[in-house]
């Protein structure tokens, strides 16, 4: 076996036996990551800082020292600020952007002891479901139909981490998760994602899209394996406001004990007509599997998620048209060449500098904040957003945790939707109702399409209440016993 | 209230009155931005003082300082106002290459003051009170810098950040002199309680002024319903940073109005400039050229919630206020005018009052207004400049009501140490210039001036108010040191002179 197809948890064995060394993890996964550009996963490889990385993390264990992630070499999503190597938050705007800062998330898996191996591909801001309004072009799948040589997206916009982890191109990956952009890239690719409640992660140094529903967390090839890097990267951060000052438990700990007795919420609302029979299936068989472990299965009402894109499509682009504001060519990032005054070049820097789906969003972000429209828009939708948040209270008075399917569909082909946003946002649909309550949220794999394509479940958790989305999350992990791999098509 | 208009402009048409508001904007003393740890102070080299946040960059966050929060609950107390426990941080959004976020951070729905209460002073005695409709924090923008270079323009970015509050009044001042007493007073109040330093000529305080004109009867017609129908179209008057100009600009911006008015045209809502130099106002943009700020809440912040408790132990903390130290003053005996003068500065009301202890108020007063402020006002200082302290001015007007020395002495003993410093009683005993009291000592001088002038003494008898020039003589004699009241005496004893006269 090549040790790049270790999970997280059997690195961490096989680094504490010596049985490979630091050095030789990040060496297979740069020679990995050399042979896979064509998947076009990372946007920036840092090989020489990963090596330096893994001989200190090689020293310290040799010292006998080590944090949680010792030594494993890690992918970071190109939102997240990482001091002296270029991030670009898949933008043209930010194409020469290099932090002098490195985020708090980052930092804390450095701290860990953990490798950079680079930067990965996104939708530009975060902004899509298909990493294909990448300013560096889209990644693709690891993951092909059965009979069919089609480019498939690795979904959005955390794609370059989930085609990442996917093809075995870094142990675990980083990912943003603002509408589903951590869960629904994990469930196309046969990866674990999980958006942990909002204020458990710092967003400090995360290049914002919507402050108010972006969360940073795991993507990785195991339940188990997003229970230790979860671990890591939450942590209070006095530097971030919405950061919540509570306890990180050991999530690791917490997946065991199993789920007799856990009462597990349907909601009825996420039946939807003309959902693939494959989704409704898989998510039946998603239920029985957790009754067969001892958990009881309860219907519940979740009676405004008719509403949940609406609305997510109201606020994200109104505080995306804010915070995206500070992008105008003056202090850094991209400067328009010859413009004539002030109101040109923050004209036409921006023009060059955002992509469509960018310019989209500000200009419908910005005509909901306009004076005459903010109350017919903005204002009605904060007031969704909190009865949104008020199904989840009361369904939680019945379960502990939901259980839903986590995208209506498998890896669609590159170019399918692109030119239909409407058609692109109904990917979020089993995702947004997450960020807007600001819960957490877990895509586990639990099966494939008839085609061969990855499909996931996702459970739904109590605000703070990870660890009982993740044991939930391994018992489908165990049953499911998806243990599938893409055939790799991709090397050189 | 239905007070008569109190400055009123002549029209052909008719008489028109004037009615002011003011926005101020206020820098709030800190040694620290108000969501960054970048420091504020004043005259760094340029872009010296930015944070990571002041200056925009990706992925930087607010976090707000408490201590900028506690200076604006203080002056929300100083001005008698409602503290608001919940408020709210918006987002102000409009481009411009000193804003590096590409929005301010202010509060627009919910702010962190309400409705407070200014009194004012004016010059004829009486007193208005002006109403204060909010108080809010709001971070400054940088500075553009247009002058150095001829194809580019520069950006300094030290005051991005900065805390400043912004003071509301109600439309409660009527004419120029009230509009520059409000602000005089604020900048009293502020001071006072060491939440703005004041500082107009570095941009710590401006103002901008809300000016209309309407015909006599129209301000005690708002006043009686509160609607704003009664009063004619506002102009703003962005910016303007002393007293004296805060005057001019309501007059030149007054009758610019009713001349528009008299002429029959309209007067278009709009944002003017004060230019000092010409004495005018001018058009900066008109309301259709306004900004669409599409304020919202910021998702970076959290509600600012405030426990009352903790407003309750600054309110306990406050110090004596402008208004409060003036009834005192005039409780110990200063007339109502000279307390004015004496609380308008607090260093000088601090002056005042450590030269005031253990003697006579009125006497500590009109040595400070006479003497004290007459020299400084000779030497162009300000109170904070002054070369003799307090307690030297204390003990001389000690001594010249317990009679050690002279009044005449007093003002000797000053101007010493006004130039050469030296403690007032060490060198009232070291230069002799203790008042002679010792009748002996009076007596052989009076004989000596009674011997010397015979003529007089003849003449004296016919005309008493001669008695007077045999007064400064016996000074003379005494090289100023005898108390004047014990040489008249011992004088009209000798002299046979009458009591009175």
């Amino acid at each position: 076996m090549s040790p790049t197809a270790f999970t997280l948890a059997g690195a961490r064995d096989a680094l504490k036996a010596k049985k490979i060394s630091s050095t030789e993890l990040t060496q297979a996964f740069l020679k990995a990551m050399e042979s896979a550009r064509g998947l076009n996963a990372y946007v920036t490889e840092t090989p020489e800082k990963a090596l330096a990385m893994a001989a200190a993390s090689d020293k310290r264990r040799g010292e006998g020292i080590g944090g949680a992630l010792e030594g494993m070499p890690l992918a970071i999503k190109d939102l997240f600020a990482t001091r002296g190597v270029r991030t670009t938050a898949g933008s043209n705007i930010l194409s020469n952007f290099v932090p002098p800062y490195e985020s708090t998330v980052t930092q804390n898996l450095w701290d860990a002891g953990a490798v950079m191996l680079g930067k990965t591909n996104m939708d530009e801001f975060a902004m899509g479901s298909s990493n294909e309004t990448s300013a560096h072009g889209p990644v693709f799948n690891p993951w092909r139909a059965k009979n069919s040589n089609a480019n498939l997206v690795p979904g959005g916009s955390s794609g370059g981490s989930s085609a990442a982890v996917a093809a075995d191109l870094c142990l675990a990956a980083t990912g943003t998760d603002t509408g589903g952009s951590i869960r629904q890239p994990a469930a196309v690719t046969g990866t674990v994602g999980i958006k942990p409640t909002y204020g458990r992660c710092s967003r400090w140094g995360i290049v914002a899209f919507a402050s108010s529903l972006d969360q940073a967390g795991p993507m990785t090839k195991t339940v188990r394996d997003a229970a230790i890097l979860l671990g890591s990267m939450a942590s209070p951060d006095p530097r971030d406001s919405t950061s919540v000052n509570v306890h990180v438990p050991d999530y690791e700990k917490q997946l065991e004990g199993g789920i007799k007795g856990l009462k597990v919420g349907i909601p009825k609302e996420y039946r939807m007509d003309g959902a693939p029979p494959e989704i409704a299936a898989l998510w039946d068989k998603g239920a029985l599997w957790l009754k067969e472990q001892g958990a009881e299965i309860v219907e519940v009402s979740l009676p405004h998620t008719k509403y949940a894109l609406p609305t997510y499509y109201i606020v994200a682009p109104a505080e995306a048209s804010s915070n995206l504001a500070r992008y105008d060519g003056v202090r850094f990032g991209h400067r328009a060449k010859g413009a004539r005054d002030i109101t040109d070049l923050y004209e036409r820097s921006r023009a060059e500098g955002f992509g469509a789906e960018v310019q989209r969003r500000i200009l419908i972000g910005t005509y909901v904040l306009s004076a005459g429209y903010y109350d017919a828009y903005y204002a009605r939708a904060q007031k969704l957003r909190t009865l949104i948040s008020r199904d989840f209270t009361q369904a939680y008075a019945k379960c502990d945790v939901l259980l839903t399917p986590a995208t209506p569909g498998p890896a669609f082909a590159v170019g399918d939707k692109s030119d239909d946003p409407v058609a692109m946002y109904l990917n979020d649909v089993f995702t947004v109702t997450v960020n807007l309550a600001g819960l957490p949220g877990l895509s586990v794999p639990a099966g494939l399409t008839a085609n061969g394509l990855p499909l996931g479940l996702q459970l739904i958790g109590k605000a703070f209440d990870e660890g009982t989305v993740l044991r939930a999350g391994l018992a489908i992990e165990q049953a499911a016993n998806f243990t599938h791999k893409p055939a790799n098509w991709w090397s050189k | 209230m239905n007070a008569p208009a109190k400055q009123t402009i002549k029209g052909e048409t008719g008489d028109w009155e004037i009615v002011i508001g003011m926005e101020v904007h206020a820098q709030v003393t800190s040694k620290s931005k108000l969501f960054s740890g970048a420091s504020t102070e004043f005259g760094a080299e340029p872009n010296s003082q930015v944070s990571f946040v002041d200056a925009g960059l990706p992925g930087m966050l607010p976090v707000i300082n408490e201590k900028c929060v506690e200076q604006a609950v203080r002056t929300g107390l100083g001005l008698k106002a409602q503290i608001n426990l919940r408020s709210l941080f918006d987002r102000k959004n409009y481009f411009y290459p000193d804003l590096p976020q590409g929005y301010q951070i202010s509060q627009f729905k919910d702010p962190i003051v309400g409705e407070g209460e200014v009194m004012l002073d004016l010059k004829d005695g009486s007193t208005i009170k002006v109403g204060i409709e909010r108080l809010h924090l709001e971070q400054d923008a940088g500075k553009s810098l247009h002058d150095q270079s001829p194809d580019s323009s520069y950006v300094d970015l030290n005051r991005s950040g900065i805390a400043l509050m912004e003071i509301v009044t109600k439309p409660h001042m009527r004419t120029s002199e009230e509009a520059a007493a409000f602000l005089k007073k604020l900048r009293a109040i502020v001071r006072y309680l060491g939440t703005c330093d004041g500082n107009m000529d570095e941009g710590s305080m401006r103002a901008d002024v809300n000016v209309s004109v309407c015909r006599v009867g129209g301000y005690d017609k708002f006043r009686a319903d509160g609607s704003f129908k009664h009063l004619g179209t506002r102009c703003e008057i962005k910016n303007v940073n002393s007293m004296r100009f805060v005057a001019m600009a309501v007059e030149y911006e007054a009758r610019r109005q009713v001349e528009i008015l008299e002429g029959g045209g309209t007067i278009k809502q709009e944002t003017r400039l004060f230019d000092s130099k010409l004495n005018e106002t001018r058009s900066m943009r008109s309301k259709e050229e306004a900004h669409d700020y599409r304020y919202f809440p910021d998702p970076d912040l959290l509600p600012l919630v405030l426990e009352e408790a903790w407003v309750e132990s600054i309110r306990k903390s406050l110090p004596e206020l402008p208004d409060e130290k003036r009834a005192r003053f005039v409780a110990a005996g200063l007339s109502p005018y000279d307390a004015s003068v004496l609380v308008a500065e607090r260093e000088l009301a601090d002056y005042y009052e450590a030269l005031a202890k253990g003697v006579d108020a009125k006497a500590a007063a009109n040595w400070l207004n006479n003497e004290v402020l007459g020299r400084l006002n000779r030497d162009g200082l300000s109170i904070t400049d002054v070369p003799v302290s307090a307690a030297a001015n204390n003990a001389i007007v000690a001594m010249i009501a317990d009679n050690t020395i002279s009044g005449k002495i007093a003002k000797d003993l000053l101007d010493i140490i006004w130039t050469e410093g030296g403690d007032p009683r060490a060198l009232v005993e070291s230069r002799g210039l203790r008042q002679v009291t010792d009748t002996g000592a009076i007596d052989a001088a009076i004989e000596a001036v009674i011997a010397a002038n015979p003529d007089k003494v003849e003449e004296v008898k016919a005309k008493p108010k001669l008695a007077a020039w045999f007064v400064g003589q016996v000074m003379k004699q005494t090289g100023g040191k005898a108390n004047p009241g014990a040489v008249n005496a011992a004088l009209k004893k000798r002299l046979n002179l009458p009591e009175e006269g």
